[in-house]
């Protein structure tokens, strides 16, 4: 491959942010633009990466490596394969959603706005591809920064709590993988910080539960997995809808690849001894995230909760260690993006309407907003995995797989499909159903043609993958087969 | 042969998304019969379909027609592909047939409703929904349409989504139309649960989900009795008991009453509810092979239609009789699938689906022309005003009771026959008990809406609990008229139909059961064996007990209407029992849903709130004090690192927001 593409894709933003910052500060317009330009073109360029990647093999492709730090055997090292292939592309696309949404909401300190969700938008996309663990980190602690920034600036009234909170769970997490990184460096030999190498040689078995742990720790803050997901509503409800989206849509997601990137390759073994643990943490947070929402009098926080539900089952369907429960939870990870994306997106947009999420707040708004509420529930009708919509597909994976481990992991955890209904619905019920009590919302504009634009995309994605999957799972068969011969040959040595 | 199944289901899709997109925009009339005419072309492409599939030697009656693999992962694969047999003949027919009539009924009764586009956009998606239901080839594209089906329906239920409260003139209070969707909803979702899992299991015994593998692997695998066949039809069964309506998921149902009635006659009588006992039918191979789940059938279906039946005997409001009744009715198919006569639960499927849709546009046909009253204490003499609509009804009623040659006496009367022989004799006795309570409820519903005094004034304004309903005829006097030909003639059609749906599966004494020969290649059933003796006995049993059920009603509310308040005044308890509905909602309400509100409150408010939130709060000023303390003595990595990056943050925070 002759274009440097994940570098491209790396870099672009960063070079945008920096013309931004060069931009009138004045001009909005011009800003709002020139950053929708920004990730269109960087959209643009992860779809060159789609159209260019080999469907049937587990090697990894876009490859690039150029020694780094080489005394210490840092390099950079990227590359993707069935695993990151739609992470990558769910990042540029959750952006050029995100951008857009944010034109009417943010109207002060525009500039450094935009600039900070390019470099979020580099960080991310750098967590991805990296396959060096040293690189990894550095965009890992990067990608935290940014997101503290919009929470904390733009965010809604209790944003600075939010944003320490947010901070220090986080940090608490990756402090201890920094630590277990460095372990990995001394304890295997490689004397290496490249992830394929590290992958070759065998983490000693005594070592591995606590490095293992460590990661772990720091992928569970960041999906979030029950019991340390309390940092989540509280980041949600403050801050800005489409810190929101990026935030539901692709952090969560960090976690989640981390598990399978490296806590599934490194310490196989360790990984088999701790996924019961794992799985029952994940059920665990499929029904109390669930009962939980249903409870919520803030929309956002209702949503931020059925977060911890879906990613529930993502983690669930990671360690149970099956080709469809696998092939699943990557499904999952991009049908939540979009779901959960675009509610936040309407949540957002009914903030920048009434400025309230509180659910008592509101009332009888489909007769007021009709088109707003079709889409509304269509997309909690994805969130909520109906079949033909795409969030049935990956959830009825996740199932299937479980049921072949455990049928009672499946058997639980299908507990939370019911309870999704009651949480959702009820919301819809109470927030657009009914008549319209507040004399604020007898008057409220339905989408208006950017609004309309957004959500129409959505939903079609919506669509095309509930009915093509396929198109989706085809290419991250090889990998998923790939990372479940670790844990295989695992199995064997024990 | 070329494809053309996938039309069927395609062209109500065609016409939902047409009218989703412009269907406001243009006008009423074109909105509503292009609805319709995507119904009648589907009815056409179906008829024409199931004349292809007539045309092969009986033992080939398949049609089979993949169109593309929609979810394939290692060995797991699953396509999108539709399957005509006889048995699913049958359903597209009555689905189609019967849907276009409720939809022409419709365009009349939804002549007042502003939001026409809508409203017949979700009949059409349902339409949709519920034929891919039937002509799935594979387990998990029918839970498409299962979930389909569901979703149209809390749609359709809630369409008045405004209103508090739908019901006039009365002081009883029912849910909203919004709760009721909800309830609706999640109520059969706990059904689905069951089905998940057990999709789940067949796939992990079967390795496949579609028919084609899992039937004959499931005769060739398995003994009868083999407890894992066992387990995945009571899971498939928990399904069918939410979707079709049975004890102990019943009670979503008659609150569905709030939609609007072609609804209830589309989906909560004719179809959707039908899809538990469709779903049992195309099982069969399965259930046959688990007898204990067979015992549970039969039993569950028997006692649902004894709970709704004597439920139905005081409701005030008709359509709730008409809903308890549904229950009741299915719960026969159920017997009937229980005991393992196939053919004789989708023969009830049919008549009923014929002669409750008659009944629901019936009532509906009341409601539109009463101003939506439909509670019968304020009825009455309606017989000479409307008078299509009185002889449509009484030979939905005659149909419904059992009345000897109408529909309802030959499909009722080869259920009970069955259960008698295959069954238990106490099975039996309940089901003519219930074909008694059948019968009187059903008088008693005609007698009090069409028989008698009217006990409403001309031009009286009837008042609505609901001061949000601005329907249009709301403020305007009482002035019953026959409806128009848009609403009778689907009411004559389906009165023809109610009479003589019945023949095409007459008893043996009485000549050639053409459908169960119909449907003899996918059921392979073997013939019961009774004496004609026997046979004309519980023929005549039936008989009489409709009989005594119709007499009954007439002496209670014709010949001597001091009877019922005499009764309720001597069984004070039984009568509110029956009057509260067993308190079963009640009994749900405390024992699921408050428990379930507290737990969840516990876990956000105490588990999140005090204990995780108070221990990471509780660590951070720890941490802060012990950082202050430690500050010059030494230079922690951990804590000077995360210090850094906090000072950091607070830093630009402070930058970008303190400049102007």
């Amino acid at each position: 491959m002759s274009v440097p593409i994940l570098t491209l894709l790396i870099l672009f933003p960063l070079l945008a942010a920096l013309i931004t910052a060069l931009l009138p500060r004045d001009n909005m317009r011009l800003i709002k633009g020139w950053a929708f330009v920004a990730v269109a073109i960087e959209f643009g360029l992860s779809l060159y990466m789609l159209a260019n990647f080999v469907p049937n093999t587990s090697q990894m492709q876009f490859v690039e490596f150029y020694p780094w730090v080489p005394q210490f055997g840092i390099s950079y090292h990227v590359g993707v394969d069935g695993l990151s292939f739609w992470l990558v592309i769910l990042t540029t696309f959750l952006m050029l959603i995100a951008i857009p949404a944010s034109f009417s909401e943010i109207n002060v300190r525009v500039k450094e706005y935009f600039i900070f969700f390019l470099i979020l938008e580099s960080a991310l996309l750098g967590v991805f591809v990296a396959l060096d663990l040293f690189l990894f980190y550095v965009f890992w602690e990067f990608s935290l920064i940014p997101m503290a920034l919009i929470i904390g600036i733009w965010g809604h009234e209790q944003r600075i709590y939010a944003a320490v909170k947010f901070i220090l769970f986080t940090m608490a997490g990756s402090l201890l993988m920094l630590v277990a990184i460095l372990v990995l460096y001394f304890a295997t030999g490689a004397r290496s910080f490249d992830l394929l190498e590290l992958q070759k040689t065998i983490v000693p078995a005594n070592l591995q539960p606590w490095l293992f742990a460590a990661f772990a720790l720091a992928f569970a803050i960041k999906v979030p997995m029950f019991p340390v997901h309390t940092w989540l509503p509280d980041a949600h409800v403050q801050a800005p809808a489409a810190g929101s989206i990026i935030l539901a849509g692709v952090l969560l997601k960090l976690g989640a690849y981390g598990f399978m990137r490296y806590n599934l390759t490194l310490f196989p073994d360790a990984s088999q001894q701790f996924a019961p643990i794992l799985v029952v943490l994940a059920i665990i947070g499929i029904i109390y995230g669930a009962m939980t929402a249903a409870v919520q009098k803030d929309l956002k926080a209702l949503i931020a909760y059925s977060s911890v539900t879906h990613m529930g089952f993502i983690i669930l369907g990671i360690f149970v260690f099956s080709q469809q429960a696998l092939s699943g939870a990557i499904l999952q990870m991009v049908n939540h993006g979009i779901s959960t994306g675009a509610l936040f997106l309407m949540v957002g947009l009914l903030y920048e309407r009434r400025h309230t999420h509180l659910i008592t707040e509101f009332g009888g708004l489909q007769k007021v907003i009709p088109v707003f509420g079709f889409f509304f529930l269509f997309v909690m009708f994805s969130s909520m995995g109906l079949p033909g919509l795409n969030g049935f597909v990956g959830e009825f994976l996740v199932l299937l797989g479980s049921w072949e481990t455990n049928p009672a992991y499946a058997a639980v955890a299908a507990v939370g499909v019911i309870l999704a209904a009651i949480y959702l619905l009820w919301a819809y019920q109470r927030v657009m159903q009914g008549p319209v009590t507040n004399e604020k919302n007898k008057t409220l504009p339905d989408l208006n043609r950017r609004e309309l634009a957004l959500l129409v995309v959505m939903a079609a994605l919506i669509v095309l993958i509930g009915i093509f999957p396929d198109y989706l799972l085809n290419p991250m068969q090889a990998s998923v087969t790939q990372l479940l011969h670790f844990d295989a040959v695992a199995g064997l040595v024990k | 042969m070329s494809q053309y199944l996938w039309l069927i289901p395609a062209l109500p899709l065609i016409g939902a998304i047409i009218n989703l997109l412009v269907g406001q925009r243009l006008p009423r009339a074109l909105s509503s019969w292009l609805a319709v005419a995507f119904m009648a072309a589907a009815f056409g492409v179906s008829v024409s379909a199931v004349a292809n599939l007539f045309a092969l030697p009986p033992e080939e009656r398949v049609i089979h027609e993949t169109l593309f693999q929609w979810i394939g992962v290692g060995s797991f694969s699953v396509n999108f592909a539709f399957w005509l047999d006889p048995l699913s003949a049958v359903m597209i027919l009555v689905v189609t047939g019967v849907g276009t009539l409720i939809h022409i009924y419709a365009v009349g009764y939804m002549e007042h409703d502003s939001d026409y586009a809508r409203f017949f956009t979700q009949m059409n998606l349902f339409a949709f929904m519920m034929l891919v239901l039937v002509l799935a080839d594979n387990y998990l594209f029918m839970f498409l349409g299962w979930e389909g089906v569901g979703l149209c329906s809390y749609l359709l239920i809630g369409f008045w989504y405004n209103r508090d409260n739908l019901s006039v003139g009365t002081d009883e209070k029912f849910l909203s139309p919004r709760s009721s969707g909800t309830k609706a909803f999640v109520v059969t979702r706990i059904g689905d649960f069951g089905f998940t899992l057990g999709v789940l299991l067949m796939f992990w015994t079967f390795g496949s989900l579609a028919f084609q593998d899992v039937f004959p692997k499931a005769q060739a695998m398995f003994q009868v009795g083999a407890p894992v066949i066992t387990i995945m039809t009571l899971l498939l069964f928990l399904g069918a008991t939410g979707k079709s309506a049975q004890v102990p998921l019943y009670v979503w149902l008659p609150d569905a009453m709030a939609g609007p009635t072609p609804v209830s006659a589309l989906i909560h009588a004719a179809t959707m509810v039908t899809a538990g006992v469709y779903m049992v039918a195309r099982s069969h191979v399965l259930y046959s092979l688990a007898p204990t789940t067979m015992a549970v059938v039969a039993v569950i279906g028997v006692l649902t239609a004894f709970i709704a039946a004597t439920i139905a005997l005081v409701q005030n409001d008709l359509k709730r009789v008409l809903a308890y009744s549904t229950i009741s009715q299915l719960g026969y198919m159920f017997f009937a699938l229980g005991v393992g006569a196939y053919a004789a639960g989708i023969f009830h499927l049919v008549t009923h689906a014929f002669f409750k849709a008659l009944l629901f546009m019936g009532a509906g046909a009341v409601m539109h022309v009463m101003n939506n009253l439909i509670d019968m204490r304020r009825l009455g003499g309606l017989r000479k005003i409307m008078p299509i609509t009185f002889w449509t009804f009484l030979i939905g009623a005659l149909a419904l009771s059992g009345f000897p040659l109408f529909s309802g006496f030959f499909s009722k009367d080869e259920i009970l026959a069955d259960g008698f022989s295959r069954g238990s004799i106490v099975l039996w006795a309940v089901g003519v008990l219930v074909a008694l309570m059948t019968a009187f409820y059903i008088f008693r519903g005609v007698i009090l809406t069409f028989g008698g005094k009217p006990r409403w004034k001309e031009g009286e304004i009837i008042s609505s609990g609901d001061e949000n309903a601005h329907d249009e005829h709301g403020a305007r006097g009482l002035h019953p008229h026959e409806v128009s030909a848009v609403m009778w003639v689907p009411l004559v059609i389906l009165a023809f139909f109610s009479i003589f749906s019945g023949y095409i599966g007459l008893p043996h004494v009485l000549g050639e059961n053409w459908l169960g020969n119909f449907l003899e290649p996918v059921f392979h059933e073997t013939p019961i064996e009774i004496s004609a003796a026997l046979e004309w006995t519980l023929i005549a049993v039936s008989a009489i007990a409709a009989l005594i059920g119709i007499f009954i009603a007439f002496r209670f509310y014709f010949s001597d209407p001091k009877i019922p308040a005499r009764l309720r005044s001597y069984y004070p308890g039984l009568y509110s029992l029956l009057a509260n509905k067993y308190w079963v909602d009640q009994i749900y309400e405390y024992t699921i849903a408050r428990p379930g509100r507290w737990l969840a409150n516990a876990f956000w408010l105490d588990v999140d709130g005090r204990i995780i939130n108070g221990f990471a709060d509780g660590l951070g000023r720890a941490f802060r004090g012990l950082a202050q303390r430690l500050r010059l003595l030494q230079g922690g990595y951990a804590r000077g690192y995360a210090l850094a990056m906090l000072i950091g943050i607070v830093v630009v925070i402070a930058i970008v927001v303190m400049r102007p």
